[in-house]
């Protein structure tokens, strides 16, 4: 009896083992069944990855700062901003972590796009029928708390190791922000203003892309640049699968005690942060030029 | 008078809000109050037995203090809110039997409405803000823009196009939303205490606009207020509204000769009657009278200085250039007074 109370009436380890067998077992013959076929539904993805990838690190470097400039430029008009990527690549060049660095940003830029292409549309879905949203919120939930060596797991016994496994770890990591901040966004919007579309006649479509959205811009561009800032955080786990870019040297830091290495990388990844939360939190604000007047 | 078909006409209309409020109309039906529904039922009574007919072309004011159910019975109208029971009906059309394009044409086409809070869409300028219904009607955008400027000169607003409604005072922002809501040419227009968010000054020129406009315009406005008054001001007709109830809905010189209870009669009491009660409210059968001819429409302030000049203190009551009444200081004088009783007559 006390015996019963003191140690924990587990399972037996024998029955342990043959459950987690069998789980094991069920996945693996899951992965091997469709592993291939998930890989060609991938495969678009990969070779625009990699394409990518390869048009950032093959072109004249001075042409690629340059588009970066412009691309700054165009969605700050600040030329403290401009001005400060243009330092900090040609630092990140001299320091030799241009191939890396180029490798990672395509990478975060592809799990970007992916994550608000997803993303946004799950948010309006939420936003819309509050059974999504009571379904969603405990998923994203899970994907926000979960170690993210956890998933790792089925995600590289399905699809191995490589840019795509990186990429989907990447992008369940990142993908939360957005997908929570276009559905409070479009909650927040004020029932009077949504009344009067009403009142008016507006189809749900009206009511989406002429008020709901343009009104919640500013959170949802508060998502985006979340999950841009969680994307970039999860470079060094990525490497771990097999991703390029500037994870990898930092790996090689934590594993041979390099500790300028570890630090030069890691703060081009920083630098990397800094650049895409200034354009992407100035560009949110310059589209919403109306609420700089003051009144609400 | 004689009534054409009424534009709008709500019949026995009854709104509960809670969870089962089928259940609760049953109690409602059967005589519980809105209090009593609240303590033992846990169900707000917002409309008990609605029964209007709304005149076309004219100003039908819909009066009550806060939580009287003056918003509610409103957005029934265009289905912002589905009755718990009841009928509703625009030009001898069923709205409840509307499926959701039909229901979405009467708003497009045939009701636009202004709101307390203004509800203009922050990111658009008061140019895209008046075309937002022309938009929704699918009018094509040289038009709209034609249109929406049109409008935004008559109420006053020209050279202010590009503006944010941010920028702009209350009252501009009212503007902007009486311009939208003119600019889809609805013939119905919904006004829920349009004018209350904005300073008395501003509140009363408000007021002259929105005259002015009717004057040209005949539309059926539905104006609620719950402010006297504005409501005797512009009101052709009023209904009084009571715990979700209506008490009296009449013309405005009827409710303040003949208020229908003691409710009433207390929210007319601070009203200043000389400015409001008219000449045709308190004048007798025409009888011989020494003083210069009064317009049936004269309030008293303005026929004071005409019944103290008369020698016998009688004035006749002209309509045009027709005797319609004799009226006497004495009577006059009388009618400063609010009535005391519920129901009393001073005719
Ligand atoms: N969605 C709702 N759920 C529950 N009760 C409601 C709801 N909307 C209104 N009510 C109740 O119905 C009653 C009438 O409300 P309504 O907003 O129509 O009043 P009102 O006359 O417009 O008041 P105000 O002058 O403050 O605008 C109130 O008791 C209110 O609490
Ligand atoms: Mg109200």
């Amino acid at each position: 009896m006390l015996d019963f109370l003191s140690e924990f009436p587990s399972l037996g380890r024998r029955d342990l083992s043959a459950l987690r067998q069998w789980i094991d077992e069920g996945f693996r013959t899951f992965s091997r069944a469709y592993g291939e076929q998930l890989e060609a539904f991938f495969n678009p993805l990969l070779r625009f990855l990699v394409w990518f990838q390869d048009l950032l690190t093959d072109a004249p470097w001075p042409l690629v700062i340059l588009a970066i400039a412009a691309l700054t430029w165009f969605g700050a008009r600040s030329w403290k901003i401009t001005g400060g990527t243009i330092v900090a690549f040609l630092l990140i060049g001299i320091f030799d972590m241009w191939e890396d660095t180029m490798a990672t940003l395509a990478m975060i830029s592809v799990a970007t796009v992916l994550c608000i292409a997803i993303g946004i549309p799950l948010g309006i879905l939420m936003a819309r029928w509050d059974r999504a949203q009571s379904v969603i919120t405990p998923i994203l939930d899970v994907m926000q708390t979960i170690p993210s060596f956890v998933y790792l797991i089925p995600v590289v016994m399905l699809l191995g190791i490589g840019k795509v496994p990186g990429l989907l770890a990447v992008c369940i990591y990142a993908i939360p922000p957005i997908v929570r901040l276009t559905n409070l966004g479009i909650r927040l919007v004020d029932r009077e203003v949504m009344e009067a579309a009403e009142a008016f006649g507006a189809s749900y479509r009206q009511k989406l892309w002429g008020v709901q959205i343009p009104l919640a811009l500013p959170n949802i561009f508060a998502g985006v640049n979340q999950t841009i800032m969680m994307a970039l955080s999860m470079v060094v786990i990525a490497s771990m699968i097999g991703v390029q870019g500037l994870g990898v040297p930092v790996l090689r830091a934590i594993s041979n005690q390099y500790l300028a290495l570890g630090l030069m990388n890691g703060l081009a990844i920083v630098a990397l942060a800094i650049i895409f939360d200034r354009v992407s939190q100035t560009y949110g604000k310059r589209l919403q030029a109306y609420r700089e007047t003051g009144r609400d | 008078m004689t009534e054409e078909e009424p534009k709008v006409r709500i019949k026995s209309l009854y709104k509960i809000f809670g969870d089962t409020p089928k259940v609760a109309l049953s109690h409602v039906q059967a005589g519980m109050s809105k209090s009593e529904l609240l303590e033992q039922k846990g169900h707000v009574l917002g409309l008990r037995d609605i029964n209007l007919d709304i005149p076309g072309r004219k100003i039908q004011v819909i009066m009550g203090l806060s939580g009287s159910g003056k918003s509610t019975l409103i957005r029934h109208l265009n289905r912002l809110i589905e009755p718990t029971s009841g009928e509703i009906w625009v030009d001898g059309e069923d709205v409840l039997a509307m499926n959701d394009k039909a229901l979405r044409d009467l708003r497009r086409f045939r009701m636009s409405m202004v709101f307390q809070k203004f509800g203009l869409l922050p990111h658009r300028t008061v140019q895209e803000n008046v075309e937002y219904g022309l938009g929704i009607q699918d009018v094509d955008q040289g038009e709209a823009a034609e249109r929406a400027k049109k409008w935004i000169d008559r109420v006053g607003l020209a050279g202010f196009e590009g503006h944010y409604p941010g920028q702009l005072s209350g009252g501009m922002q009212q503007r902007v939303g009486l311009a939208r809501a003119l600019a889809t040419d609805a013939e119905i227009l919904l006004m829920d205490e349009a004018f209350s968010a904005l300073d008395p000054l501003i509140r009363t020129d408000m007021q002259t606009i929105l005259l002015e406009l009717q004057e040209e315009l005949h539309k059926t406005i539905i104006f609620i207020t719950h402010d006297l008054d504005e409501a005797l001001r512009i009101g052709d007709r009023i209904a009084i509204l009571r715990d979700g109830e209506i008490i009296q809905a009449s013309d405005p010189q009827d409710i303040l000769m003949n208020p229908a209870d003691a409710y009433i009669t207390d929210f007319i009491k601070d009203v200043n009657r000389a400015k409001v009660v008219r000449m045709r409210s308190i004048m007798g059968p025409a009888a011989p009278a020494q003083g210069a001819p009064v317009a049936v429409s004269d309030t008293i302030e303005e026929a004071l200085q005409k019944l103290h000049a008369a020698p016998d203190g009688c004035c006749p009551v002209m309509a045009g250039d027709e005797i319609r009444g004799t009226v006497g200081i004495d009577a006059a004088i009388q009618a400063l007074k609010a009535p005391a009783a519920a129901g009393a007559h001073y005719s």
